[in-house]
C-alpha cells in the first residue's frame, strides 16, 4: 500500500526533531520579530536593528551552509564556487531594489545612479522587467539555476570529480567577480547595488521590514532543512551518497550519476539564491566582493566545522564561525584569515565530523 | 550480422502496436532470437600501445555458464570493462544479442539492457545497510526524478528478503555493509547483482577470499542460476570451475587460446605452456 506523501513526511524526521523545530519557529517567527517591534527600546529585552539585522544575515547564511552541504555531504562534490550563485540571487534582487528607489536617487533620474554616472540614456536590455517585483523574484531562482545547470552539466558530463571540480568552481566565481568588477557588465562595477530605499513601496529601514525580512530567512531556513532531510531520507538521497563513496557500481546497477548530482547542484544553487535575495535588502549592500573565492571558502569551512552530511551541522557551522567572525574582526582584524585557515586546518585533522561529530563522539562516552 | 531478419516463428511480438510489416522493428530489450546473448568480435584494446586485448572474438550462448580462465594479464578484466561500457575498444564490435550494440551505449544503459557485473575487488556500499545496497540494486525506474518520490513496496520488500536470505545475510539486514566479513561482501554483491535481474551476469573473482563451504554453495547459487540467466565466470579457483562444469574459455595475451570443457584445455599443449612456462 503506498503511504500518502504527508504522512512519509512527518516520518522522515523523529518526534525530537519536530519538536526542535517548531521551538524554532516560535522563537524567530513570533518571539524575536515582538521583542524587536514592541518592546520600547528602552528595556533590555528589546531586540536592537543590529541583533535583529545579525540574526538575519546568519540565517542567510545557513541557508547556504545546508546548500552547500546538500552537494558536499551528501554527493561528495566540494563546491568552492558556491558564493557565485548566493551572489547572483543577490544581484537578481539588487536590480529590483535598484529600481525600487525610483527617483530619489542622488541624480533624481529614472535611472539607478550608477548608470547615471556612467552617462547612460537608457536601461540596458537585461534590466528590462526588473521594476516588477515577481520577475525579480523568478530571476532570484532562474539565474542560478541556469548558471548551475549548465556549468554542472558540462563539468559532471565530463566526469569532472573531487579536488579538480573544487578548482572549477573557484575559478567560475572568480571569472564572475572580474565580469561583475566591471562597469560595462551594468551592474554596478566594484561598488555593486546600494542606497536602496523600498521593497513593495515599504520603507525597508523600517522596523516591521527588517522583522518580516528576519522572519522570512528564519522561515526559508527552516524549509530548506525540512526539504533537505526529505531529501537525505528519500530513495534519491541514498543514491547520492551512494555516488559520493562508489560512483562506477552506481552506474554499472543502472544509475546515471550525471542527472542525481545535476539536480542536487542545481536544487543547492537556487537556494543559495534565495539566500543571496534576503540577504541583500537586510545588508543593504551587494558587491562583487560577495563572489571573492575567499568567501566560497569560507562556505565549505561554515560546512566543515558544524559537520557534513549532517542538517543541522552547517547551521551550527554558520552560527559558530560568524559569531567567531563577528568577534575577530573587532577586537584582532589583521588575524582573522590566519584563524579561520587554522579553525579549517584543525577541523580536518581532528574533527573530521565537525561539531556534530564531537557532540555525539561526547554523548557515546558519557553513555558508555 | 544484426541485419539479419528474425524468423517469423519467434518474432511474435513485432503486431503488438500494429505495424505488420516486414522486416522487424527494433524491440526494446536484449534480442535472443538466434539463442547467443552476447557477441564479441575481433575487439582490440591498448592502454599506451600495450595490447590488453587483440582480436578477442567469443560468443555466450543464451543461458549458458562460461568460464574463462587465463594467467594475470590476458584480459579477462578488460574484456568486462568492453562488455560494461567501462572501456572503448579500439576496433571490433560487442554485441548484446542481436540490435543492442554495446559500444554505443552508456554503463547506466548497459545496466538497463540487462548485464550485471560483479567486480574483483567486492564494490558495495559500505555507509549503506545490507538492506539498502539491495534496494538500490533492485530492478526499478532508477531515473532521477522517480527516485525523490520513490517508496518501497511490500513487494519490493519480499524481494529483499528473499535475496537476504538466498545470500545467508538475513540476520545482518541492517548492519553497515562495511561491516561484513570479506565472503559476505562478496556475497552482497552477488546478491546486488540477482536484485538487478540482469540476462547476463558478469562475474569477476567471485569466490575470492571465500571459505571453502562458502565456495561450494556459490557454485550452487550459480548452477541455479543458469539456463534462466547467462553467466560468465571469470576465477582462477580450478575447482570452483570444475564444480560449475561448463565450458571453458583461456584467454592469453588479449585473445581467446583454447575453448572447450575443462579437461579438454588442461590438456591442450599451448595451456600447459601459458601455464607452466613462466
Amino acid at each position: 500500500m503506498r503511504t500518502p506523501f504527508t504522512l512519509r513526511f512527518l516520518a522522515a524526521m523523529p518526534r525530537s526533531g519536530w519538536i526542535a523545530m517548531g521551538c524554532f519557529a516560535v522563537v524567530t517567527l513570533l518571539l524575536m520579530p515582538a521583542l524587536h517591534l514592541f518592546v520600547p527600546e528602552s528595556s533590555p529585552f528589546h531586540m536592537s536593528n543590529y541583533a535583529i539585522t545579525l540574526g538575519g544575515k546568519i540565517m542567510c547564511y545557513a541557508i547556504v551552509a545546508v546548500a552547500m552541504d546538500l552537494v558536499w555531504g551528501y554527493a561528495g562534490i566540494l563546491s568552492l564556487g558556491h558564493g557565485v550563485f548566493f551572489a547572483l540571487g543577490g544581484y537578481a534582487f539588487g536590480m529590483y531594489l535598484m529600481r525600487e528607489i525610483g527617483t530619489d536617487g542622488s541624480y533624481h533620474s529614472h535611472l539607478p545612479d550608477f548608470m547615471v554616472f556612467l552617462d547612460w540614456k537608457e536601461l540596458p536590455w537585461y534590466w528590462a522587467g526588473s521594476d516588477s517585483f515577481v520577475w525579480a523574484l523568478i530571476l532570484v531562482l532562474a539565474v542560478p539555476a541556469v548558471v548551475a545547470y549548465v556549468f554542472g552539466y558540462f563539468a559532471f558530463r565530463s566526469r569532472i570529480k573531487g579536488v579538480y571540480f573544487s578548482i572549477i568552481t573557484q575559478a567560475l566565481t572568480f571569472a564572475a567577480m572580474l565580469l561583475f568588477f566591471r562597469n560595462e557588465t551594468g551592474f554596478g562595477g566594484n561598488n555593486g547595488f546600494t542606497d536602496f530605499k523600498r521593497i513593495l513601496g515599504h520603507d525597508i529601514t523600517s522596523p516591521e521590514m527588517r522583522a518580516t525580512l528576519f522572519a522570512l530567512s528564519a522561515l526559508v531556513l527552516m524549509l530548506t532543512l525540512l526539504a533537505g532531510r526529505y531529501l537525505a531520507m528519500s530513495k534519491f538521497g541514498r543514491v547520492l551518497a551512494a555516488i559520493r563513496d562508489a560512483e562506477s557500481r552506481v552506474m554499472f546497477i543502472g544509475y546515471n550519476p550525471l542527472h542525481y548530482k545535476l539536480f542536487i547542484w542545481t536544487v543547492s544553487a537556487m537556494l543559495c539564491g534565495i539566500a543571496g535575495a534576503l540577504y541583500v535588502p537586510q545588508v543593504g549592500i551587494i558587491n562583487p566582493g560577495e563572489m571573492s573565492p575567499a568567501n566560497s571558502i569560507e562556505i565549505a569551512i561554515w560546512v566543515a566545522v558544524g559537520g557534513r552530511g549532517t542538517l543541522i551541522g552547517p547551521v551550527i557551522g554558520a552560527g559558530l564561525v560568524n559569531a567567531f567572525k563577528s568577534f575577530f574582526t573587532v577586537a584582532f582584524p589583521e588575524y582573522w584569515l590566519f584563524f579561520l585557515g587554522a579553525l579549517f586546518v584543525g577541523v580536518t585533522l581532528w574533527l573530521p565530523e565537525g561539531v556534530v561529530g564531537l557532540w555525539k563522539r561526547i554523548r557515546a562516552r558519557v553513555a558508555a | 550480422m544484426s541485419t539479419k531478419p528474425i524468423d517469423n516463428e519467434t518474432d511474435n511480438r513485432g503486431g503488438d502496436d500494429g505495424a505488420q510489416v516486414v522486416g522487424h522493428i527494433l524491440q526494446p530489450g536484449v534480442d535472443l532470437s538466434h539463442k547467443v546473448i552476447l557477441y564479441l568480435e575481433e575487439i582490440s584494446v591498448s592502454f599506451d600501445g600495450f595490447k590488453a586485448l587483440n582480436n578477442l572474438s567469443l560468443t555466450i550462448d543464451a543461458g549458458e555458464l562460461r568460464c574463462i580462465i587465463g594467467p594475470n594479464g590476458a584480459g579477462k578484466t578488460t574484456m568486462m570493462d568492453v562488455i560494461t561500457g567501462k572501456t572503448r575498444p579500439d576496433a571490433g564490435t560487442c554485441f548484446f544479442g542481436q540490435t543492442l550494440d554495446l559500444t554505443r551505449m552508456t554503463e547506466p544503459e548497459i545496466a538497463h539492457a540487462g548485464i550485471g557485473r560483479k567486480f574483483q575487488k567486492p564494490t558495495i556500499f559500505e555507509n549503506h545497510t545490507v538492506f539498502e545496497n539491495l534496494e538500490l540494486a533492485m530492478k526499478t525506474d532508477k531515473r532521477a526524478w522517480t527516485s525523490l518520490f520513490a517508496w518501497l513496496s511490500q513487494e519490493g520488500r519480499d524481494r529483499i528478503a528473499d535475496t537476504l536470505k538466498q545470500i545467508r545475510l538475513d540476520r545482518e539486514a541492517d548492519r553497515l555493509a562495511g561491516l561484513l566479513s570479506h565472503g559476505q561482501k562478496q556475497w552482497l554483491e552477488i546478491g546486488m547483482l540477482l536484485m538487478q535481474e540482469p540476462q547476463l551476469l558478469l562475474l569477476d573473482e567471485p569466490v575470492a577470499g571465500m571459505t571453502d563451504d562458502e565456495t561450494e554453495r556459490t557454485g550452487e547459487l550459480f548452477k541455479s542460476l543458469a539456463g534462466k540467466h547467462s553467466l560468465v565466470v571469470v576465477e582462477h579457483d580450478m575447482a570452483f570451475i570444475e564444480q560449475l562444469g561448463g565450458k571453458v574459455t583461456v584467454l592469453h595475451e588479449g585473445s581467446v587460446l583454447a575453448e572447450g570443457n575443462l579437461a579438454t584445455v588442461q590438456a591442450d599443449p599451448r595451456v600447459i605452456e601459458v601455464y607452466l612456462g613462466r
